[in-house]
């Protein structure tokens, strides 16, 4: 009886500000007990130096300049990287999707080819592009292709028959089909590809600045390690969580806006 | 007399509030004059998929405006001779030809599945079946007249994953119906509606055929929705018209009377026979 009675009160709408600072919770946590570890030497600072020291490292990196120039410079190579592969992948996911022909005629390549790890290319992208922007691009472009393509295609493939059937009967024309059944059908479907490739985007591009670079987050990292400048290695690795939160974020935004009609996003 | 025809809220309607207006019905349907359906003539129809022949010659004459149920068991060919009659499915051989020429909007489906658009508001959805019209200027003036008629026009604004079953099938009418078809066909559309929702949406049915005049064809394996709605129902056995009963009742017909009972209970009688015959073979 006392449970039941407490379960309206569970679900009561709180407060807006307090719902949005849930998830923040656990990493501040995290961050005031490594915290109290480091200053208490429970850990070692050549371990991994305190949260106070890493955002000291990057207050001084940001008054040289150095810290804006690598994020700047690591974010234009994720999204041209991105922009190229994606497009590119959306590309052969609609025309696999809608085409019979195209399908059998490259799906099977491309699909020899997702198996081969875009890691594993990288002494071969050495040799054909050096440590220029091309190499990372190159990279990134590969690693965002597949997410995309897959999940654009399977979006295309599984939009509801019946649908097409009903648009058909309503005398709509191919482009008519397309724009108001097809591609609204395929877009969850597509956002999830979205959401994949952002992810693999951030991994392939550190990566590839961490072994083939002069600049960029990843680079930075690197040298770092060189001069034993932990601070900054813990700084750059904290940054990177941040940049996947923020790409995480804007496609969710995205998807909030274009899929409102969803079930799953509709507010109550 | 519009407004005293309109049923506000189909789903919460009391079963025969169609019986406090009868006369005004009648003599509104008497003013009309000749319905705008069409008449369809059927000859030596058949249809097969691969060596499973579904329809085995059927020859049928549809008069202009007339409701024509066509109920059997499972897998009788009963859907597939309405794809064939809605132009889905072409036949293997034979013909069906229309009293004139119909245009794309003059024939219209609604499915036992509401069919609509997710990504749509209500109101697109009703105007995606204006067809080639949906461009013209009056479109969402008809789309929400269509909208008035099945009683949703407060919903216009609303995405279809938040109504009732009900109701996204009177959206699914009201999209049928915008285009003012010539031949409505009627694929089970009441087959996944609960038993209260589904007498409500008989009535509704019913009452925009009597205002609208068109030619309805009305698939079903529901026999007291045959007899309660139809001019005549056809019995489909074996891919063959096995029976064609004419339903001479006065409408609208009140529920569970003798008279329907009457002839439910014959074709019912008629259809279980057939089941007992195969199962002997």
């Amino acid at each position: 009886m006392s449970l039941i009675d407490s379960l309206p009160r569970l679900n009561a709408p709180k407060l807006p500000r307090v719902d949005g600072l849930i998830p923040w919770i656990v990493p501040f946590a995290i961050i005031l007990v490594w915290q109290l570890a480091s200053v208490t030497g429970f850990v070692p600072g050549r371990v991994l130096p305190a949260p106070s020291d890493v955002a000291l490292a990057g207050w001084k990196l940001l008054l040289s300049g150095e810290l804006i120039r690598n994020i700047w410079v690591s974010f234009w190579r994720a999204s041209i990287g991105f922009l190229i592969g994606g497009s590119i992948g959306f590309a052969f996911g609609l025309a696999n999707g809608l085409s019979q022909l195209s399908a059998k005629l490259t799906d099977t390549t491309l699909q020899m080819v997702r198996n081969i790890p875009h890691l594993a290319l990288i002494p071969l992208v050495i040799l054909w592009f050096g440590i220029d922007e091309s190499a990372k691009l190159f990279l990134v472009a590969l690693g965002v292709f597949f997410p995309i393509y897959l999940n654009t295609l399977h979006g295309i493939r599984t939009v509801d028959p019946q649908l097409i059937e009903m648009g058909r009967i309503y005398g709509m024309t191919d482009g008519e089909l397309f724009r108001r059944v097809i591609f609204p059908g395929a877009l969850p479907s597509i956002f999830v590809g979205l959401r994949f490739a952002l992810g693999i985007m951030w991994l392939t591009l550190i990566v590839a600045e961490t072994i083939a670079a002069s600049s960029g987050l990843g680079y930075m990292a690197m040298q770092a390690r060189e001069f034993m400048l932990i601070d900054v290695v813990v700084l750059s690795i904290l940054i990177y969580a941040l940049l996947g939160k923020l790409a995480d974020s804007a496609s969710r935004a995205l998807e909030r806006l274009t899929l409102s009609w969803h079930p799953a996003f509709q507010k109550k | 007399m519009q407004e005293a025809l309109r049923f506000q809220s189909v789903d919460a309607e009391p079963v025969d509030r169609a019986d406090i207006i009868p006369q005004a019905r009648q003599l509104r349907r008497a003013s009309e004059g000749a319905t705008r359906g069409l008449s369809l003539t059927i000859r030596g129809l058949r249809k097969s998929f691969g060596d499973n022949e579904v329809l085995r010659g059927i020859d049928l004459h549809i008069p202009a405006g007339q409701f024509v149920a066509i109920v059997g068991r499972s897998g009788c060919g009963k859907s597939t001779l309405l794809r064939l009659i809605a132009g889905l499915e072409t036949p293997t051989a034979g013909s069906i030809s229309f009293s004139e020429t119909p245009r794309a909007q003059d024939l219209r489906v609604m499915f036992q599945e509401p069919r609509l658009l997710p990504w749509a508001r209500v109101l697109s959805n009703v105007e995606v079946g204006l067809g080639r019209e949906r461009k013209s200027a009056d479109a969402q003036a008809r789309a929400e007249h269509a909208l008035v008629e099945v009683g949703l026009d407060d919903k216009r604004g609303q995405w279809p994953a938040v109504l009732s079953g009900g109701q996204k099938q009177r959206v699914a009418l009201a999209r049928a119906l915008v285009s003012q078809p010539r031949t409505l066909a009627f694929d089970e559309p009441l087959g996944a509606l609960d038993a209260l929702t589904r007498i409500s949406m008989q009535a509704l049915l019913e009452r925009v055929w009597r205002d609208q005049g068109f030619t309805a064809i009305l698939v079903t394996h529901d026999v007291a929705e045959a007899v309660a709605l139809a001019d005549r129902v056809l019995v489909i056995e074996d891919g063959r018209i096995a029976q064609d009963v004419t339903i001479d009742l006065p409408r609208p017909r009140r529920r569970g009377s003798a008279e329907l009972a009457a002839l439910e209970g014959a074709i019912l009688k008629h259809l279980l026979e057939g089941s007992e015959d195969t199962s002997d073979l």
